[in-house]
């Protein structure tokens, strides 16, 4: 299990690639990629995410550990990014392996509905606007329900 | 105990934490004391269903007792991911 809580991009890439060489005997790799959305016409001049030192690789660390125990699963990478990032920055990354690809995909999506509403982050939008926070979606609430 | 806050309880507070002495039992009776100290707390609390609450780095409740707690976080609702 490896979580990274940090300011700096990551290479997708290359944590694709490194994560996908350390799984032995895994027949599947899933990865989900978060990406800074435009609202359209270069309107987006910001998204500032905050966190909560300390308690935010906690509660990571605990969905990670929910999530080995209800499915075969060899492995899981979180990389989540706080401060400022830009449209189109990465800001996050959730990559899991297993024998077969069930598990991985059944896995990231339960790794996402869960770091969506209950990991300590908080984003907020900066237009000429001005700036807002994004609010939680009922919806993101609903996701949780059907795990 | 530390008590703090982020996001817009942050900003409607003024800043990210208190350093508080407290009889409060529950997070509800540490709210009161803290709505009844000023406007801009009165105002970052004036919801609760707005808000979620961390005692000690974990998610919990109004009613989660505060016996031998160290830090108490308020927030809105979490938007990670």
């Amino acid at each position: 299990m490896d979580i990274r809580v940090q300011e700096d991009s990551f290479d997708l890439g290359a944590e694709a690639n490194a994560f996908a060489a350390r799984q032995k005997g895994m027949g599947a790799v899933v990865t989900f990629t978060g990406i800074v959305r435009d609202l359209g016409e270069g309107d987006l001049q910001a998204m500032q995410i905050e966190h909560y030192p300390g308690m935010t690789e906690k509660a990571i660390s605990k969905i990670a550990e929910e999530a080995l125990s209800r499915w075969n699963i060899g492995d899981i990478l979180v990389i989540h990014r706080h401060g400022v990032l830009k449209a189109e920055d990465l800001i996050m990354m959730v990559a899991t392996s297993s024998r077969h690809r069930v598990d991985a995909f059944q896995a990231a999506e339960f790794l996402m509905d869960y770091l969506k509403s209950r990991a300590p982050f908080w984003k907020k939008e900066v237009t000429p606007e001005g700036a807002d926070w994004v609010e939680a979606k009922d919806e993101d609430e609903d996701a949780l329900s059907r795990w | 105990m530390d008590v703090l806050y982020f996001a817009w309880v942050r900003e409607r507070i003024g800043h990210p934490k208190d350093k508080i002495e407290t009889n409060a039992g529950t997070v509800r009776e540490l709210v009161e004391e803290l709505r009844s100290r000023e406007e801009r707390y009165e105002a970052a609390f004036a919801d609760l269903d707005a808000l979620r609450v961390a005692v000690d780095q974990e998610l919990t409740d109004f009613d989660a007792s505060l016996d031998g707690a160290r830090e108490v976080a308020f927030f809105p609702p979490m938007t990670g991911g």
